[in-house]
Protein backbone atom coordinates (compact mmCIF):
# COMPACT_ATOMS: atom_id res chain seq x y z
CA UNK A 1 0.00 0.00 0.00
CA UNK A 2 2.56 2.54 1.19
CA UNK A 3 5.33 1.61 -1.51
CA UNK A 4 2.47 2.10 -4.00
CA UNK A 5 1.32 5.35 -2.98
CA UNK A 6 5.26 6.76 -3.08
CA UNK A 7 5.32 4.96 -6.66
CA UNK A 8 2.05 6.98 -7.77
CA UNK A 9 3.61 10.38 -6.16
CA UNK A 10 4.83 12.55 -9.37
CA UNK A 11 8.65 12.96 -9.63
CA UNK A 12 9.33 16.43 -7.85
CA UNK A 13 11.15 18.76 -10.42
CA UNK A 14 13.97 19.78 -9.73
CA UNK A 15 14.57 23.26 -9.07
CA UNK A 16 15.92 25.55 -12.39
CA UNK A 17 19.81 27.20 -11.95
CA UNK A 18 18.04 30.45 -12.00
CA UNK A 19 15.78 29.39 -8.82
CA UNK A 20 19.11 27.84 -7.39
CA UNK A 21 20.81 30.86 -7.85
CA UNK A 22 17.97 33.36 -6.34
CA UNK A 23 17.47 30.67 -3.55
CA UNK A 24 21.47 30.95 -2.79
CA UNK A 25 21.27 34.73 -2.68
CA UNK A 26 18.59 34.31 -0.48
CA UNK A 27 16.02 36.24 -2.00
CA UNK A 28 13.27 34.07 -2.46
CA UNK A 29 11.27 35.26 0.97
CA UNK A 30 9.26 38.71 0.59
CA UNK A 31 11.58 40.14 3.09
CA UNK A 32 14.44 39.72 1.70
CA UNK A 33 13.45 40.78 -1.82
CA UNK A 34 12.48 44.19 -0.92
CA UNK A 35 15.66 44.34 1.07
CA UNK A 36 17.51 43.50 -2.25
CA UNK A 37 14.83 45.78 -4.37
CA UNK A 38 16.16 48.30 -1.47
CA UNK A 39 19.97 48.14 -1.54
CA UNK A 40 19.89 47.72 -5.18
CA UNK A 41 17.92 50.60 -6.20
CA UNK A 42 19.73 52.94 -3.27
CA UNK A 43 23.18 51.58 -5.31
CA UNK A 44 21.89 52.18 -8.62
CA UNK A 45 20.70 55.43 -7.95
CA UNK A 46 24.05 56.54 -6.83
CA UNK A 47 25.69 55.74 -10.04
CA UNK A 48 22.85 57.35 -11.98
CA UNK A 49 22.97 60.42 -10.18
CA UNK A 50 27.01 60.57 -10.15
CA UNK A 51 26.15 60.23 -14.39
CA UNK A 52 23.63 63.02 -13.88
CA UNK A 53 25.99 64.95 -12.75
CA UNK A 54 28.78 64.42 -14.91
CA UNK A 55 26.81 65.09 -18.13
CA UNK A 56 25.31 67.72 -17.24
CA UNK A 57 28.91 69.41 -16.27
CA UNK A 58 30.02 68.37 -19.28
CA UNK A 59 27.83 69.09 -21.60
CA UNK A 60 27.01 72.63 -20.63
CA UNK A 61 31.13 73.19 -20.10
CA UNK A 62 31.42 71.92 -24.16
CA UNK A 63 28.69 75.16 -25.00
CA UNK A 64 31.33 76.78 -22.80
CA UNK A 65 34.32 76.24 -23.78
CA UNK A 66 33.59 75.94 -27.63
CA UNK A 67 33.23 79.42 -27.64
CA UNK A 68 36.51 80.59 -25.34
CA UNK A 69 38.89 82.60 -27.60
CA UNK A 70 41.50 82.20 -25.12
CA UNK A 71 43.02 78.69 -23.96
CA UNK A 72 40.64 77.18 -21.39
CA UNK A 73 43.59 75.26 -19.47
CA UNK A 74 46.17 78.24 -19.32
CA UNK A 75 44.44 81.60 -20.04
CA UNK A 76 45.11 83.68 -16.80
CA UNK A 77 42.07 86.13 -17.12
CA UNK A 78 38.54 85.52 -17.01
CA UNK A 79 36.43 87.53 -18.76
CA UNK A 80 33.16 85.96 -20.02
CA UNK A 81 31.28 89.43 -20.77
CA UNK A 82 33.89 90.63 -23.63
CA UNK A 83 33.22 89.80 -27.22
CA UNK A 84 34.75 87.40 -27.94
CA UNK A 85 35.08 85.26 -24.58
CA UNK A 86 38.43 84.66 -22.94
CA UNK A 87 38.75 82.59 -19.65
CA UNK A 88 40.81 80.33 -18.58
CA UNK A 89 41.20 77.92 -15.06
CA UNK A 90 44.89 78.30 -14.71
CA UNK A 91 44.82 80.83 -11.65
CA UNK A 92 42.27 78.65 -9.84
CA UNK A 93 43.75 75.47 -10.41
CA UNK A 94 46.67 76.40 -8.99
CA UNK A 95 44.65 78.44 -6.06
CA UNK A 96 42.68 75.55 -5.40
CA UNK A 97 45.51 73.10 -5.25
CA UNK A 98 48.47 74.85 -3.38
CA UNK A 99 45.55 76.51 -0.33
CA UNK A 100 44.36 73.01 -0.44
CA UNK A 101 48.23 71.49 -0.04
CA UNK A 102 49.07 74.03 2.50
CA UNK A 103 45.73 73.02 4.60
CA UNK A 104 47.30 69.59 4.35
CA UNK A 105 50.87 70.51 5.16
CA UNK A 106 49.25 71.79 8.21
CA UNK A 107 46.68 69.86 9.31
CA UNK A 108 47.78 66.21 9.05
CA UNK A 109 50.68 66.11 11.30
CA UNK A 110 48.51 67.96 13.94
CA UNK A 111 45.28 66.13 13.55
CA UNK A 112 47.52 62.51 13.75
CA UNK A 113 49.48 63.97 17.25
CA UNK A 114 46.14 65.22 18.64
CA UNK A 115 44.42 61.62 17.61
CA UNK A 116 47.54 59.50 18.65
CA UNK A 117 47.15 61.82 22.48
CA UNK A 118 43.22 61.33 22.37
CA UNK A 119 44.19 57.39 22.01
CA UNK A 120 47.82 56.74 23.66
CA UNK A 121 48.14 59.63 26.07
CA UNK A 122 45.76 61.41 27.31
CA UNK A 123 43.90 60.77 30.79
CA UNK A 124 40.77 59.15 30.30
CA UNK A 125 38.91 61.76 32.04
CA UNK A 126 40.54 64.05 29.55
CA UNK A 127 39.33 61.86 26.18
CA UNK A 128 35.83 62.25 26.09
CA UNK A 129 35.78 66.38 26.39
CA UNK A 130 38.44 66.78 23.63
CA UNK A 131 36.80 64.91 21.77
CA UNK A 132 33.76 67.04 22.52
CA UNK A 133 35.48 69.82 21.68
CA UNK A 134 36.70 68.77 18.31
CA UNK A 135 33.43 67.52 17.38
CA UNK A 136 32.20 70.68 18.00
CA UNK A 137 34.79 72.61 15.50
CA UNK A 138 33.10 70.31 12.78
CA UNK A 139 29.99 71.50 13.38
CA UNK A 140 30.57 75.22 12.86
CA UNK A 141 29.69 76.54 9.40
CA UNK A 142 31.92 77.54 6.97
CA UNK A 143 30.59 81.08 6.98
CA UNK A 144 31.64 81.58 10.84
CA UNK A 145 34.89 80.34 9.60
CA UNK A 146 35.11 82.92 6.75
CA UNK A 147 34.10 85.60 9.03
CA UNK A 148 36.14 84.46 11.94
CA UNK A 149 39.25 84.55 9.37
CA UNK A 150 38.58 87.63 7.84
CA UNK A 151 37.87 89.93 11.31
CA UNK A 152 40.13 87.77 13.47
CA UNK A 153 42.71 85.47 11.34
CA UNK A 154 43.69 88.31 8.38
CA UNK A 155 44.49 91.24 11.29
CA UNK A 156 46.35 88.98 13.03
CA UNK A 157 48.84 87.51 10.70
CA UNK A 158 50.94 90.29 9.82
CA UNK A 159 53.35 89.48 12.46
CA UNK A 160 53.97 85.11 11.11
CA UNK A 161 53.97 87.43 7.54
CA UNK A 162 56.64 89.53 8.61
CA UNK A 163 58.79 86.93 10.03
CA UNK A 164 58.25 84.84 7.74
CA UNK A 165 59.38 87.79 4.36
CA UNK A 166 62.41 88.68 7.07
CA UNK A 167 63.96 84.87 7.37
CA UNK A 168 62.49 83.09 4.28
CA UNK A 169 61.56 85.60 2.02
CA UNK A 170 64.78 84.63 -0.06
CA UNK A 171 63.20 81.93 -1.31
CA UNK A 172 60.64 83.77 -2.87
CA UNK A 173 57.35 81.71 -1.67
CA UNK A 174 57.71 83.63 1.41
CA UNK A 175 58.21 87.33 0.19
CA UNK A 176 55.46 90.04 0.99
CA UNK A 177 55.32 93.08 -0.24
CA UNK A 178 52.71 94.28 3.46
CA UNK A 179 49.44 94.47 2.57
CA UNK A 180 46.69 92.38 3.92
CA UNK A 181 46.87 89.18 4.53
CA UNK A 182 44.71 87.92 2.27
CA UNK A 183 46.69 85.13 0.65
CA UNK A 184 46.62 81.82 0.14
CA UNK A 185 48.79 81.22 3.10
CA UNK A 186 45.74 82.73 4.96
CA UNK A 187 43.47 80.47 3.47
CA UNK A 188 45.26 77.56 3.46
CA UNK A 189 45.99 78.23 7.59
CA UNK A 190 42.18 78.47 7.67
CA UNK A 191 41.09 75.47 6.15
CA UNK A 192 43.74 73.21 7.87
CA UNK A 193 41.62 74.32 10.84
CA UNK A 194 38.49 73.61 9.23
CA UNK A 195 39.83 70.42 7.89
CA UNK A 196 40.84 69.05 10.79
CA UNK A 197 38.12 67.96 12.63
CA UNK A 198 37.26 65.17 10.35
CA UNK A 199 41.10 64.05 9.80
CA UNK A 200 42.01 64.10 13.91
CA UNK A 201 38.19 61.90 14.61
CA UNK A 202 38.76 59.16 11.43
CA UNK A 203 42.34 58.96 12.91
CA UNK A 204 41.61 58.26 16.38
CA UNK A 205 38.68 55.64 15.48
CA UNK A 206 41.58 54.18 13.46
CA UNK A 207 44.23 54.28 16.13
CA UNK A 208 41.60 52.75 18.58
CA UNK A 209 41.09 49.47 16.50
CA UNK A 210 44.81 48.66 16.26
CA UNK A 211 44.54 45.07 17.86
CA UNK A 212 45.48 45.02 21.18
CA UNK A 213 47.99 42.07 20.13
CA UNK A 214 50.05 44.25 17.91
CA UNK A 215 50.77 46.55 20.38
CA UNK A 216 51.32 44.22 23.22
CA UNK A 217 54.16 42.48 20.27
CA UNK A 218 55.66 45.34 20.68
CA UNK A 219 55.58 46.18 24.23
CA UNK A 220 56.73 42.67 25.12
CA UNK A 221 59.85 43.73 23.32
CA UNK A 222 60.73 46.22 25.29
CA UNK A 223 59.40 49.21 23.50
CA UNK A 224 58.60 51.94 25.33
CA UNK A 225 55.40 53.97 24.37
CA UNK A 226 56.73 56.05 21.15
CA UNK A 227 58.06 53.13 19.92
CA UNK A 228 54.69 50.95 20.53
CA UNK A 229 53.31 54.01 18.32
CA UNK A 230 56.23 53.81 15.50
CA UNK A 231 55.84 49.59 15.34
CA UNK A 232 52.27 49.24 15.41
CA UNK A 233 50.03 51.80 15.81
CA UNK A 234 51.31 53.98 12.87
CA UNK A 235 51.63 50.96 10.49
CA UNK A 236 48.56 49.63 10.85
CA UNK A 237 46.43 53.01 11.29
CA UNK A 238 48.86 54.67 7.93
CA UNK A 239 45.69 53.74 5.30
CA UNK A 240 43.13 54.61 7.81
CA UNK A 241 45.12 58.03 8.14
CA UNK A 242 45.62 58.89 4.44
CA UNK A 243 41.57 58.15 3.99
CA UNK A 244 41.36 60.70 6.76
CA UNK A 245 43.30 63.05 4.88
CA UNK A 246 41.71 62.38 1.31
CA UNK A 247 38.13 63.31 3.00
CA UNK A 248 39.99 66.71 4.53
CA UNK A 249 41.53 67.13 1.08
CA UNK A 250 37.84 66.55 -0.22
CA UNK A 251 36.90 69.37 1.82
CA UNK A 252 39.56 71.75 1.63
CA UNK A 253 39.17 71.53 -2.36
CA UNK A 254 35.62 72.78 -2.52
CA UNK A 255 35.50 74.98 0.35
CA UNK A 256 33.36 77.89 -1.06
CA UNK A 257 32.45 80.96 1.84
CA UNK A 258 35.41 80.82 4.19
CA UNK A 259 37.86 80.98 0.87
CA UNK A 260 35.65 83.80 -0.61
CA UNK A 261 35.39 85.83 2.58
CA UNK A 262 39.26 85.93 3.04
CA UNK A 263 40.77 86.52 0.10
CA UNK A 264 41.22 88.88 -1.81
CA UNK A 265 41.09 87.18 -5.66
CA UNK A 266 42.52 88.26 -8.73
CA UNK A 267 43.65 86.56 -12.44
CA UNK A 268 47.00 86.10 -11.63
CA UNK A 269 49.07 83.49 -10.64
CA UNK A 270 51.47 84.93 -7.26
CA UNK A 271 54.85 82.67 -6.95
CA UNK A 272 54.44 84.08 -3.32
CA UNK A 273 52.35 82.47 -0.81
CA UNK A 274 51.59 85.36 1.03
CA UNK A 275 51.02 87.89 -1.62
CA UNK A 276 46.84 88.41 -1.83
CA UNK A 277 45.65 87.57 -5.01
CA UNK A 278 44.91 84.52 -6.99
CA UNK A 279 41.51 82.71 -6.65
CA UNK A 280 39.91 79.00 -6.23
CA UNK A 281 37.07 77.52 -8.23
CA UNK A 282 34.52 76.74 -5.92
CA UNK A 283 35.29 81.14 -4.60
CA UNK A 284 35.42 81.82 -8.08
CA UNK A 285 31.94 80.43 -8.97
CA UNK A 286 30.60 81.66 -5.89
CA UNK A 287 31.32 84.96 -6.25
CA UNK A 288 30.81 85.63 -9.79
CA UNK A 289 27.52 82.82 -10.38
CA UNK A 290 24.87 85.30 -9.05
CA UNK A 291 25.70 88.21 -11.76
CA UNK A 292 26.97 85.89 -14.41
CA UNK A 293 25.19 85.91 -18.04
CA UNK A 294 23.85 82.24 -19.36
CA UNK A 295 27.16 81.76 -20.84
CA UNK A 296 29.16 83.05 -17.96
CA UNK A 297 26.93 80.42 -15.90
CA UNK A 298 28.22 77.85 -18.63
CA UNK A 299 32.13 78.96 -18.36
CA UNK A 300 31.71 78.80 -14.58
CA UNK A 301 30.40 75.10 -15.27
CA UNK A 302 32.89 74.43 -16.70
CA UNK A 303 35.56 75.28 -14.54
CA UNK A 304 33.23 73.02 -11.81
CA UNK A 305 34.00 70.20 -14.70
CA UNK A 306 37.91 71.22 -13.68
CA UNK A 307 37.14 70.82 -9.72
CA UNK A 308 35.40 67.79 -10.12
CA UNK A 309 38.03 65.91 -12.41
CA UNK A 310 40.46 67.04 -9.93
CA UNK A 311 38.89 65.66 -6.67
CA UNK A 312 37.94 62.25 -8.64
CA UNK A 313 41.99 62.22 -9.39
CA UNK A 314 42.90 62.60 -6.19
CA UNK A 315 40.83 59.88 -4.69
CA UNK A 316 41.97 57.35 -7.33
CA UNK A 317 45.17 58.45 -6.29
CA UNK A 318 44.40 57.45 -2.56
CA UNK A 319 42.76 54.00 -3.32
CA UNK A 320 46.48 53.29 -5.67
CA UNK A 321 48.59 54.13 -2.35
CA UNK A 322 46.01 52.16 -0.11
CA UNK A 323 45.88 49.08 -2.66
CA UNK A 324 49.68 49.59 -2.88
CA UNK A 325 50.44 48.66 0.50
CA UNK A 326 47.35 46.02 0.80
CA UNK A 327 49.73 43.26 1.49
CA UNK A 328 51.62 44.91 4.95
CA UNK A 329 48.44 46.37 6.28
CA UNK A 330 47.23 44.97 9.56
CA UNK A 331 43.81 43.96 7.03
CA UNK A 332 45.47 40.68 7.18
CA UNK A 333 46.56 40.00 9.99
CA UNK B 1 72.28 34.24 30.04
CA UNK B 2 69.28 31.85 31.40
CA UNK B 3 68.35 33.50 35.08
CA UNK B 4 66.36 31.87 37.78
CA UNK B 5 63.08 33.44 38.83
CA UNK B 6 62.20 33.68 42.47
CA UNK B 7 58.46 35.00 43.30
CA UNK B 8 57.73 35.46 46.73
CA UNK B 9 54.17 36.78 48.26
CA UNK B 10 52.59 37.73 44.75
CA UNK B 11 49.19 39.27 44.32
CA UNK B 12 47.96 41.02 41.57
CA UNK B 13 44.77 42.68 40.58
CA UNK B 14 42.34 44.24 38.05
CA UNK B 15 40.97 47.36 39.24
CA UNK B 16 39.57 46.50 42.66
CA UNK B 17 39.26 42.68 41.56
CA UNK B 18 42.08 40.29 43.29
CA UNK B 19 43.09 37.79 40.22
CA UNK B 20 45.46 35.86 42.12
CA UNK B 21 46.79 35.63 45.62
CA UNK B 22 50.15 35.42 47.85
CA UNK B 23 51.90 33.07 44.76
CA UNK B 24 55.47 31.68 45.46
CA UNK B 25 57.44 29.74 43.34
CA UNK B 26 61.15 29.28 41.88
CA UNK B 27 61.52 29.00 38.36
CA UNK B 28 65.27 27.35 37.52
CA UNK B 29 67.62 28.35 35.16
CA UNK B 30 67.49 26.45 31.80
CA UNK B 31 64.42 24.46 32.53
CA UNK B 32 60.75 24.32 31.29
CA UNK B 33 57.90 24.80 33.88
CA UNK B 34 54.50 24.45 32.61
CA UNK B 35 51.21 26.18 34.00
CA UNK B 36 48.17 24.68 33.73
CA UNK B 37 44.71 24.94 35.51
CA UNK B 38 41.09 25.84 34.80
CA UNK B 39 40.50 29.21 32.41
CA UNK B 40 40.08 32.09 35.15
CA UNK B 41 42.39 30.67 37.50
CA UNK B 42 45.00 33.47 36.92
CA UNK B 43 47.47 31.79 34.94
CA UNK B 44 48.00 34.02 32.60
CA UNK B 45 47.94 36.90 34.21
CA UNK B 46 50.46 35.39 36.51
CA UNK B 47 52.81 34.77 33.30
CA UNK B 48 51.66 38.60 32.46
CA UNK B 49 52.97 39.62 35.47
CA UNK B 50 56.64 37.82 34.87
CA UNK B 51 57.11 40.99 32.34
CA UNK B 52 55.45 43.55 33.90
CA UNK B 53 52.96 43.65 31.58
CA UNK B 54 50.22 42.99 33.65
CA UNK B 55 49.94 47.14 34.42
CA UNK B 56 49.48 48.05 30.83
CA UNK B 57 46.22 46.42 31.26
CA UNK B 58 43.98 49.24 32.70
CA UNK B 59 43.64 48.93 36.36
CA UNK B 60 46.51 46.14 36.07
CA UNK B 61 48.55 46.36 39.51
CA UNK B 62 50.95 43.63 41.38
CA UNK B 63 52.37 43.42 44.97
CA UNK B 64 55.02 41.16 45.74
CA UNK B 65 58.38 40.31 44.99
CA UNK B 66 59.53 39.22 41.53
CA UNK B 67 63.28 38.31 41.60
CA UNK B 68 65.36 37.79 38.57
CA UNK B 69 68.35 36.19 40.24
CA UNK B 70 68.51 39.39 42.33
CA UNK B 71 67.00 42.01 41.09
CA UNK B 72 63.73 42.38 42.10
CA UNK B 73 61.10 43.54 38.85
CA UNK B 74 59.35 45.67 41.06
CA UNK B 75 61.52 47.34 42.91
CA UNK B 76 62.05 51.10 43.00
CA UNK B 77 63.55 52.45 40.23
CA UNK B 78 62.96 49.54 37.79
CA UNK B 79 62.17 50.46 34.45
CA UNK B 80 59.12 47.96 33.37
CA UNK B 81 60.95 48.84 29.88
CA UNK B 82 63.72 47.39 30.58
CA UNK B 83 62.42 43.90 32.32
CA UNK B 84 60.40 43.71 29.35
CA UNK B 85 63.47 43.44 27.23
CA UNK B 86 64.99 41.14 29.58
CA UNK B 87 62.05 38.72 29.58
CA UNK B 88 60.72 37.91 26.52
CA UNK B 89 56.92 37.16 25.62
CA UNK B 90 55.38 34.78 23.02
CA UNK B 91 51.64 34.99 22.75
CA UNK B 92 48.60 32.68 22.19
CA UNK B 93 48.19 34.29 18.79
CA UNK B 94 50.93 34.87 16.28
CA UNK B 95 51.64 38.67 16.40
CA UNK B 96 54.44 39.18 14.05
CA UNK B 97 53.91 42.85 13.42
CA UNK B 98 51.90 43.39 9.56
CA UNK B 99 53.29 45.71 8.33
CA UNK B 100 56.85 44.39 8.40
CA UNK B 101 58.69 42.16 6.72
CA UNK B 102 60.00 38.58 7.85
CA UNK B 103 63.81 40.12 8.14
CA UNK B 104 62.33 43.54 9.94
CA UNK B 105 60.03 41.21 12.57
CA UNK B 106 62.77 39.69 14.21
CA UNK B 107 65.22 42.65 14.06
CA UNK B 108 62.75 45.02 15.56
CA UNK B 109 64.02 44.02 19.21
CA UNK B 110 67.29 44.87 18.06
CA UNK B 111 66.39 47.54 16.66
CA UNK B 112 64.93 49.09 19.53
CA UNK B 113 67.89 48.45 22.02
CA UNK B 114 70.32 50.32 19.75
CA UNK B 115 72.00 50.92 16.24
CA UNK B 116 73.74 47.58 14.64
CA UNK B 117 75.32 47.53 11.16
CA UNK B 118 73.77 45.67 8.50
CA UNK B 119 75.69 42.82 8.69
CA UNK B 120 75.52 42.26 12.47
CA UNK B 121 71.57 42.21 12.30
CA UNK B 122 72.13 39.89 8.97
CA UNK B 123 73.79 37.31 11.71
CA UNK B 124 71.51 37.78 14.15
CA UNK B 125 68.34 37.73 12.14
CA UNK B 126 69.60 34.39 10.59
CA UNK B 127 71.05 32.81 13.77
CA UNK B 128 67.47 33.12 15.43
CA UNK B 129 65.42 32.06 12.31
CA UNK B 130 67.50 29.08 12.71
CA UNK B 131 67.13 29.16 16.43
CA UNK B 132 63.37 28.99 15.84
CA UNK B 133 63.45 26.09 13.02
CA UNK B 134 62.26 28.28 10.56
CA UNK B 135 65.15 29.43 8.90
CA UNK B 136 64.88 26.88 5.89
CA UNK B 137 60.97 27.77 5.19
CA UNK B 138 61.71 31.88 5.04
CA UNK B 139 65.68 32.01 4.22
CA UNK B 140 64.54 33.11 0.31
CA UNK B 141 61.74 35.41 1.50
CA UNK B 142 63.13 37.46 3.89
CA UNK B 143 62.08 40.81 2.57
CA UNK B 144 58.19 39.47 2.32
CA UNK B 145 55.76 40.20 4.88
CA UNK B 146 55.36 38.12 7.74
CA UNK B 147 51.73 38.04 8.15
CA UNK B 148 51.89 36.20 4.67
CA UNK B 149 53.06 33.26 6.69
CA UNK B 150 50.68 30.05 7.60
CA UNK B 151 50.15 30.30 11.62
CA UNK B 152 52.71 27.45 12.56
CA UNK B 153 55.51 29.73 10.89
CA UNK B 154 54.43 33.09 12.03
CA UNK B 155 54.21 31.68 15.76
CA UNK B 156 58.11 30.39 15.12
CA UNK B 157 58.62 33.84 13.32
CA UNK B 158 57.40 35.39 17.12
CA UNK B 159 59.77 32.69 19.17
CA UNK B 160 62.95 33.98 16.30
CA UNK B 161 61.86 37.65 17.61
CA UNK B 162 61.91 36.95 21.08
CA UNK B 163 65.03 35.20 21.19
CA UNK B 164 67.15 37.25 18.48
CA UNK B 165 67.34 40.02 21.93
CA UNK B 166 69.12 37.21 23.96
CA UNK B 167 66.71 37.19 27.20
CA UNK B 168 67.10 35.69 30.33
CA UNK B 169 63.92 34.17 30.36
CA UNK B 170 60.66 33.46 27.82
CA UNK B 171 57.51 33.56 28.42
CA UNK B 172 54.80 31.68 26.41
CA UNK B 173 50.73 32.32 26.71
CA UNK B 174 49.17 29.55 25.34
CA UNK B 175 51.65 29.28 22.07
CA UNK B 176 50.05 26.18 20.43
CA UNK B 177 46.67 26.96 21.32
CA UNK B 178 45.91 28.54 17.51
CA UNK B 179 47.98 26.03 16.03
CA UNK B 180 47.07 22.37 14.17
CA UNK B 181 48.74 19.46 15.32
CA UNK B 182 51.96 19.65 13.01
CA UNK B 183 52.67 22.85 14.00
CA UNK B 184 52.24 22.19 17.62
CA UNK B 185 54.81 19.53 17.37
CA UNK B 186 57.18 21.75 15.88
CA UNK B 187 56.96 24.39 18.87
CA UNK B 188 57.09 21.68 20.91
CA UNK B 189 60.18 20.33 19.61
CA UNK B 190 61.66 23.98 19.16
CA UNK B 191 60.96 24.64 23.44
CA UNK B 192 62.93 21.40 24.44
CA UNK B 193 66.22 22.77 21.92
CA UNK B 194 65.02 26.69 23.47
CA UNK B 195 65.86 25.38 27.30
CA UNK B 196 69.13 24.62 26.53
CA UNK B 197 69.63 28.46 26.49
CA UNK B 198 66.88 30.08 27.80
CA UNK B 199 64.42 29.81 31.44
CA UNK B 200 61.11 29.20 29.88
CA UNK B 201 57.60 29.35 31.47
CA UNK B 202 54.37 28.50 29.59
CA UNK B 203 51.06 28.40 30.19
CA UNK B 204 48.89 26.36 28.61
CA UNK B 205 45.74 23.94 28.36
CA UNK B 206 46.73 21.31 27.01
CA UNK B 207 47.89 18.76 29.66
CA UNK B 208 49.53 16.06 27.25
CA UNK B 209 51.93 19.33 26.27
CA UNK B 210 52.48 20.13 29.74
CA UNK B 211 53.64 16.46 30.39
CA UNK B 212 55.61 16.54 26.90
CA UNK B 213 57.95 19.92 27.44
CA UNK B 214 57.99 20.64 30.78
CA UNK B 215 60.42 19.67 33.55
CA UNK B 216 58.05 20.85 36.43
CA UNK B 217 54.47 21.85 36.29
CA UNK B 218 52.31 24.22 38.45
CA UNK B 219 48.91 23.94 38.94
CA UNK B 220 46.65 27.08 39.24
CA UNK B 221 42.89 26.60 40.40
CA UNK B 222 40.49 29.49 42.18
CA UNK B 223 37.89 28.44 44.92
CA UNK B 224 34.66 30.28 42.78
CA UNK B 225 34.50 32.20 40.06
CA UNK B 226 34.94 36.13 41.54
CA UNK B 227 37.46 34.21 43.86
CA UNK B 228 41.35 35.03 43.02
CA UNK B 229 43.66 32.18 41.52
CA UNK B 230 45.71 30.30 43.70
CA UNK B 231 48.91 28.05 43.01
CA UNK B 232 47.91 24.66 44.62
CA UNK B 233 50.91 23.04 43.77
CA UNK B 234 54.40 23.07 41.85
CA UNK B 235 56.84 19.77 41.55
CA UNK B 236 58.49 17.73 38.88
CA UNK B 237 56.19 17.25 36.04
CA UNK B 238 56.63 12.96 36.57
CA UNK B 239 55.34 13.49 40.43
CA UNK B 240 52.26 16.05 39.19
CA UNK B 241 51.01 13.86 36.62
CA UNK B 242 51.27 10.29 38.50
CA UNK B 243 51.15 11.15 42.13
CA UNK B 244 50.67 14.89 43.32
CA UNK B 245 50.39 15.70 46.88
CA UNK B 246 46.93 17.73 46.35
CA UNK B 247 43.60 16.01 45.74
CA UNK B 248 42.39 19.18 43.39
CA UNK B 249 45.51 18.27 41.07
CA UNK B 250 44.12 14.54 40.37
CA UNK B 251 40.88 15.74 40.16
CA UNK B 252 42.22 18.41 37.34
CA UNK B 253 44.66 15.92 35.54
CA UNK B 254 42.39 12.53 35.54
CA UNK B 255 39.26 15.46 33.78
CA UNK B 256 37.52 15.02 37.48
CA UNK B 257 37.26 18.53 37.77
CA UNK B 258 34.35 20.51 39.25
Amino acid sequence: MDTQQIADAPPPTPPSAAEQKRAARGATRPGDRIFLGLSRGSGILLLVIMAAIAGFLTYRAVLAISKDHGNFLTTLDWNTGANPPVFGIAVLAYGTVVSSIIAMVIAVPVAVAIALFLTHYAPRRLRGPIAYVIDLLAAVPSIVYGLWGALVLVPNLNGLFGWLNDYLGWTGIFSWQGGAARSMLTVGILLAIMILPIITNVSREVFRQVPQMHEEAALALGATRWEVIRMSVLPFGRSGVISASMLGLGRALGETMAVATVLSPDFLIHGSLLNPGGGTFAQNIASKFSEATEFGRDALIASGLVLFVITLLVNGAARAIIARRKEYSGANA
Amino acid sequence: MAKRIDVSGLTAYYGSHKAIEDISMTVEPRSVTAFIGPSGCGKSTFLRTLNRMHEVTSGGRVEGKVLLDDEDLYGTGIDPVSVRREVGMVFQRPNPFPTMSIFDNVAAGLRLNGSYKKSELADVVERSLKGANLWNEVKDRLNKPGSGLSGGQQQRLCIARAIAVEPNVLLMDEPCSALDPISTLAIEDLIGELKERFTIVIVTHNMQQAARVSDRTAFFNLAAVGQPGKLIEIDETERIFSNPSVQATEDYISGRFG
